[in-house]
């Protein structure tokens, strides 16, 4: 292994991750809730009356958020190597994944460690072990 | 106002993730790759973010109502089974073939990227394939006696 400091942002990924962080916690002083993206976007496919406002709020926060970022500061380059048949089967192993795990890098990875929740430890080391096997696998084994 | 500070906080998690960096599949892909050359700094957005979010939780679980008098609703689930796990292990495997995960997939939609239109189309597509199995597997249909 060796490490890519060419391309290590330290400051600005931990003043990224202190903005999330205090998005999870102002919304759970405020509304009481999780932020768990994949949680937030499921409860829109399982709608009850009075539960579908704030999670469209929210989720029409993170679709402006590229624009609101833009007005103070450069948007930062998106490269995706992957090609289409790759993202749909990328995105539904994500979709029934979080669904059926309950959680995803939000949910489990920032507010459930942040709880010191077992069961999102769990979680956090099981995705992140699948994730790293499947990079391994992908790029240095099959390619 | 519960509906406002849920926009606020979306936006305010969406520009966390752009900060971080998370919304670039490629340097997701770079953390992930621990056998090549490895961008240690997604470890540093979640490090900083729990780092801030913490005190929050301790907060909340000691509240039974939000500031804004909405309930509190924390996790309760305390099982660690097997679809914990699978699911979680499912998740990282299109996170580790994609760079997407949920919020960064939203973010990036926001930026009109047609990559991220089919990545969360089909995560919509497994999300409700994920309720349709559930439900059934919760409540199957009756089953109707045919009689000739």
């Amino acid at each position: 292994m060796t490490i890519d400091w060419n391309n290590f942002t330290p400051w600005t990924s931990l003043a990224g991750g202190a903005v999330l962080g205090l998005s999870a916690a102002l919304f759970v002083l405020l509304n009481g809730r999780i932020a768990g993206i994949s949680g937030v976007l499921g409860g829109l496919l399982r709608p009850r009356a009075g539960d579908l406002a704030w999670r469209v709020a929210f989720v029409g926060g993170l679709l402006v958020a590229p624009l609101v970022f833009g007005l103070f500061m450069e948007l930062p380059t998106m490269q995706v190597a992957a090609e289409a048949p790759l993202l749909v089967v990328a995105g539904l192993l994500v979709g029934v994944g979080t669904r059926l795990g309950s959680g995803c890098t939000s949910g489990h990875g920032v507010c459930g460690i942040s709880r010191l929740s077992p069961r999102s430890i769990v979680a956090t080391l099981s995705f992140m072990a699948s994730g790293f096997l499947t990079v391994f696998l992908t790029h240095h084994v099959l390619n | 106002m519960n509906i406002l500070a849920s926009f606020v906080c979306g936006l305010l998690f969406g520009l966390g993730l752009i900060l971080g960096g998370m919304t670039n599949p490629a340097k997701v892909i770079a953390f992930l790759d621990l056998g090549g050359a490895w961008d240690p700094s997604l470890a540093l957005v979640m490090g900083g973010a729990i780092a801030v979010a913490s005190g929050a939780f301790a907060l909340a679980a000691r509240r039974t109502r939000s500031l804004l008098g909405a309930p509190m609703q924390l996790p309760t689930a305390r099982d660690i089974d097997p679809k914990l796990v699978g699911g979680s292990l499912l998740f990282g495997a299109g996170w580790g073939l994609a760079g997407f995960c949920p919020g960064p997939a939203l973010v990036a939609l926001g930026r009109a990227a047609p990559s991220a239109l089919l990545f969360v189309g089909a995560m919509l597509l497994g999300m409700l394939a994920f309720e349709f199995f559930d439900r059934y597997l919760k409540n199957p249909a009756p089953r109707v006696a045919v009689r000739s």
